[in-house]
């Protein structure tokens, strides 16, 4: 018996993907942005699947509270870097692929020279920053790109910038959402919480939607958001068209997409006092401030350098009214779009304080120091 | 006239429930004007509008027994 065959016997036994779609999937190439909830199910799929070439982005480390849903790691993976993490595991897993990692943050400098690498992209990022740079560097190199986000005990999944075969029309993320929502009303996993089989099943779900654009097979999810309940156990599907109102102000080619501001562009309606690393490591020292940490409790990383009172941005409302601070007030998070929401609840609290968030959040502090 | 509405992700959290129906409203602009009301939250909200699973830009009549769904971003991953 051929073993190399019968590592993908089940899956050639289909007959809409047999051996010649099983090729087209060994020679396929895909980049899956973000080692974290979405793009461990994914690439775990994938790599099960025999996906010739996979590039994994992350330049996050592995933490406690990753666990609960990031199921390439375990608990000897903590503070190791995911995108070699997981490229570890799913090496071991199928050695017969290649895999490419990217142990660094994905911007607008080097998005493009990685992205034109690969045919088609899963975005399982977990910020509108990096969601909307991926899905501008999609249009600009003509990448299929596979969606995916969770929040709670929902999530969506959409495939952008993939020619419908019967409308002839090709849509993106800004069609759905041309402006990204005001920092204060954007929130995170880190700050509401996701059940942990959520991203299982939306990542899960990419992974699909990947395979069946690889092969040619199905209907993909081109031109459509499917929204998945599962407290109320509903599917729910958007049908996206082209929006014309949304294509004045973003980066339509190279050159524009090298000098967008993404973090900006998602933070433009959002004004609070930031502190650079350097003015707060010369105010920490001269002044008698406040410090707080609004991370949530067992994040990484751990802070002995300086005191500070730890209280977590989900508790931070109900206990606004016993703080008692200095005049001068620096917030930080992990990295400073916590913190951000922070000041602002804390300035209308503590009117007579002047609030900084630490810019970079302290990701960036520990970098410098 | 019975409308039907369904609201998503932290919309559905700020009114509260997920499906409900309302009467007599003309078109979307007077529904989002009639929700804000209820519901001053959602004025800071960005959200998508879609009138029976199609996504729309602009303002859209609304007709009996149509199903309007509110579909706000999520970032996590």
């Amino acid at each position: 018996m051929n073993l190399d065959n019968n590592r993908y016997q089940r899956q050639i036994q289909l007959k809409e993907i047999g051996q010649l779609g099983q090729d087209k999937i060994a020679q396929a190439k895909l980049l899956v942005i973000g080692a974290g909830g979405l793009g461990c199910p994914a690439l775990q799929y994938l790599a099960a699947a025999g996906v010739g070439t996979i590039g994994v982005v992350d330049f996050d480390v592995v933490e406690l509270s990753n666990l609960q849903r990031q199921i390439l790691y375990n608990l000897d993976d903590i503070g190791k870097p995911k995108a070699t993490t997981a490229a570890g595991k799913i090496k071991a897993l199928n050695p017969d692929i290649k895999i490419e990692t990217y142990n660094f943050q994905i911007t607008n400098k080097n998005a493009l020279e990685i992205l034109e690498n690969y045919d088609v992209i899963i975005d399982g990022s977990d910020n509108f920053a990096t969601r909307y740079l991926i899905n501008d560097a999609c249009i600009i190199l003509n990448r299929p790109l596979i969606y995916g986000a969770v929040l709670r005990f929902e999530g969506q999944i959409g495939v952008f910038n993939y020619r419908d075969f019967e409308t002839n029309i090709k849509t993106n993320y800004r069609d759905l959402f041309p402006k990204p929502p005001n920092l204060d009303s954007a929130i995170s996993c880190n700050d509401v919480g996701v059940l942990g089989v959520i991203p299982g099943i939306i990542g899960t779900m990419q992974a699909t939607e990947a395979l069946k654009i690889i092969t040619g097979i199905g209907k993909s999810l081109a031109n459509k958001i499917l929204s998945y309940n599962a407290l109320e156990n509903t599917f729910y599907d958007f049908e996206i068209a082209a929006n014309e109102n949304t294509n004045s102000d973003f980066p339509k080619n190279k050159t524009e997409f090298l000098t967008f501001n993404y973090e900006w562009f998602c933070n433009a309606n959002f004004d609070v006092e930031t502190i650079s690393i350097e003015e707060f490591d010369t105010v920490r020292k001269q002044e008698t401030i406040t410090i707080i940490d609004v991370r949530e409790k067992g994040e990484l990383p751990f802070v002995d350098e300086f005191p500070f009172i730890h209280i977590p941005l989900s508790e931070l409302e109900k206990t606004l009214s016993t703080i008692t601070a200095k005049n001068k007030i620096v917030v930080y998070c992990k990295s400073g779009q916590r913190s951000a929401k922070a000041v602002q609840l804390l300035k209308e609290k503590l009117s007579n304080c002047q609030v900084f968030s630490l810019k970079g959040g302290i990701e960036a502090w520990k970098n410098i120091n | 006239m019975e409308i039907n509405l369904l609201a998503f992700g932290q919309i559905a959290e700020i009114t509260g429930k997920s499906a409900w129906k309302i009467s007599e409203v003309k078109d979307t602009n007077s529904l989002i004007k009639k929700l804000e009301e209820k519901f001053p939250s959602l004025v800071k909200m960005k959200y998508s509008i879609a009138v029976n699973k199609k996504v729309i830009q602009e303002n859209t009549t609304i007709n009996d027994k149509d199903t309007i769904a509110l579909l706000p971003p999520f970032s996590g991953g």
